[in-house]
């Protein structure tokens, strides 16, 4: 098993944060994402035409999309069933519910950061703006999960669904997005980061 | 505020030279100015917003322009045409605080077990010993000499922990480069530097190398290591207040304040630079 993997890039960091959590054992391949733009060479387009990273290669096929990899390493490695609760029906629309708006965090508050960290050429108040309404959803959502006894984005055990959603939140302060106003997310980071075999990755501030 | 004499008269990094490839006008900042750059058949020129075409040099891999028609000469490393070297520029990195913090951080390696916490150090041995702080007088440059710190993974070719010598230059007022122990040679010493493009008195953009020897990894791991290492510290610069350094004596000196520092404030202050420092009455 090999990912296609950048240092600094919060989509590779939920790829390594679950190969982790399994334990499993696999390689990495450094690509040259900044500023060398590698996910845009001819080579890179052949593994995958949308040029981004991650990539997974497992068994000589490769997988793209950081919440699709997540999908695929837990319902084929995890042997807990947890991670992605496939025996659990009436949890499974609600983790994907929130892959899916694990993807919208990228387009905004990854993007802020590009622009900060990267020099990258975009609208960053607006990548900004949009960061905040969909952290407003989030920390809304996971105060009144803690109302009703539930730690995680999909209730009392994390799943994918809190590792796709982890990096760009907890990264927010790179692209100048304060986590101030949202003490139901920092309380949720703060579980996050105690998870065993959590890794930490520059640029997550974790005070107090 | 206009930059002083000291920090006009320098040249500056604004990138590398594969960034500027096919530019028509593309713009950059520098010391709150804007210009831009263009590539005309691999002839790269820099212009101020009046049309006015600034001096330009390529040196160490990047693009070097000057706001001066006379600047200081741009110092010399040796080492960059020393064959086997490898060379791994990491493109530039923007971060919300004056380059001369960036530049006082560099030479801090109290910082190492806390920040780079088993790379460059660990948490159990933080002390850092006492070294030799010298100017060049007839280059007008800091050295700091001597210094030697444990470290878990002192570069990405290191098998495992060793205590690192090393030694800190500080050229020019937003350039400093570091030259420590080559884990894989004798006698020869891997260098590492941050170029800095000061972009507003309270932000800049810092671009880093690392110049080594090293046949185990690719130029892309190399980059990977040099990059998480400045991540690192790009977040710890962030957090410092106020953004701009404070020089006056009536800040207190934080106490993690060392020899080499002390060194570069007074030499800062000798040269009479003002612009990206903080004042005391407008704190931040
Ligand atoms: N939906 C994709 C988005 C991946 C993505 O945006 N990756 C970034 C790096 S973190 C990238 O490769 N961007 C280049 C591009 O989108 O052109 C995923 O979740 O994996
Ligand atoms: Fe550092």
């Amino acid at each position: 098993m090999k990912l296609f993997d950048y240092v600094l890039s919060g989509n590779c960091y939920k790829i390594r944060l679950l190969l982790d959590f399994l334990e499993l054992s696999h390689e990495k391949q450094a690509v040259d994402f900044f500023p060398g733009r590698e996910h845009k060479s001819d080579a890179f387009l052949q593994i995958n035409p949308l040029g981004q990273i991650p990539v997974l290669e497992d068994d000589g096929a490769y997988i793209r999309d950081a919440q699709a990899i997540l999908v695929h390493l837990a319902s084929r490695y995890d042997p807990t069933g947890t991670w992605w609760p496939v025996n659990d029906p009436s949890q499974l629309g609600r983790v994907a519910q929130w892959l899916a708006f694990a993807d919208s965090i990228t387009s905004t508050a990854s993007a802020a950061r590009l622009h900060d960290v990267l020099g990258y050429d975009l609208d960053v108040a607006q990548a900004r703006a949009g960061a905040h309404k969909l952290f407003r959803v989030l920390d809304d959502h996971l105060a009144n999960q803690e109302l009703q006894g539930f730690n995680w984005i999909a209730g009392s055990r994390p799943t994918v669904a809190d590792i796709a959603c982890f990096p760009y939140v907890a990264l927010a302060g790179d692209g100048g997005i304060e986590l101030f106003y949202y003490p139901a997310i920092q309380r949720w980071i703060r579980r996050f980061v105690n998870l065993p075999r959590f890794k930490l990755m520059p640029g997550i501030n974790i005070f107090d | 505020m206009t930059p002083d004499t000291f920090t006009r008269s320098q040249w500056y990094a604004i990138g590398r030279l594969p960034d500027f490839e096919g530019a028509e006008a593309k713009p950059v900042r520098l010391l709150s100015q804007d210009l831009t750059v263009s590539d005309a058949a691999g002839v790269l020129s820099v212009n101020d917003a009046d049309g006015r075409s600034l001096l330009t040099q390529i040196r160490y891999g990047h693009l070097w322009t000057t706001l001066s028609d006379t600047p200081r000469p741009l110092y010399d490393v040796p080492e960059f045409d020393e064959p086997d070297r490898r060379l791994v520029t990491a493109g530039g990195v923007g971060v919300r605080c004056s380059g001369l913090r960036c530049v006082e951080n560099f030479l801090d390696m109290a910082h190492f077990p806390f920040v780079h916490t088993d790379i460059l150090g660990v948490e159990e041995h933080p002390s850092v010993e006492s070294y030799d702080v010298s100017m060049d007088a007839e280059k007008d440059e800091i050295w700091a000499t001597k210094c030697k710190f444990f470290q878990p993974m002192a570069s990405a070719a290191a098998s495992g922990g060793q205590m690192t010598e090393y030694k800190y230059r500080v050229p020019h007022p937003y350039s400093t480069i570091l030259y420590k122990t080559c884990p894989i040679r004798e006698d020869v010493w891997d260098l590492v530097g941050l170029f800095i493009q000061p972009v507003e008195e309270d932000e800049c953009i810092v671009h880093s190398f690392i110049l080594v020897f090293d046949e185990e990894n690719t130029d892309t791991g190399l980059l990977h290591f040099q990059q998480n290492i400045f991540l690192q510290d790009r977040m710890i610069l962030e957090n410092q207040v106020p953004r701009k350094l404070p020089l006056d004596p009536r800040w207190e000196l934080p106490t993690r304040a060392d020899a080499s520092s002390i060194a570069y404030r007074r030499w800062l202050k000798a040269n009479e630079l003002q612009w990206g420092v903080a004042l005391f009455n407008e704190a931040a």
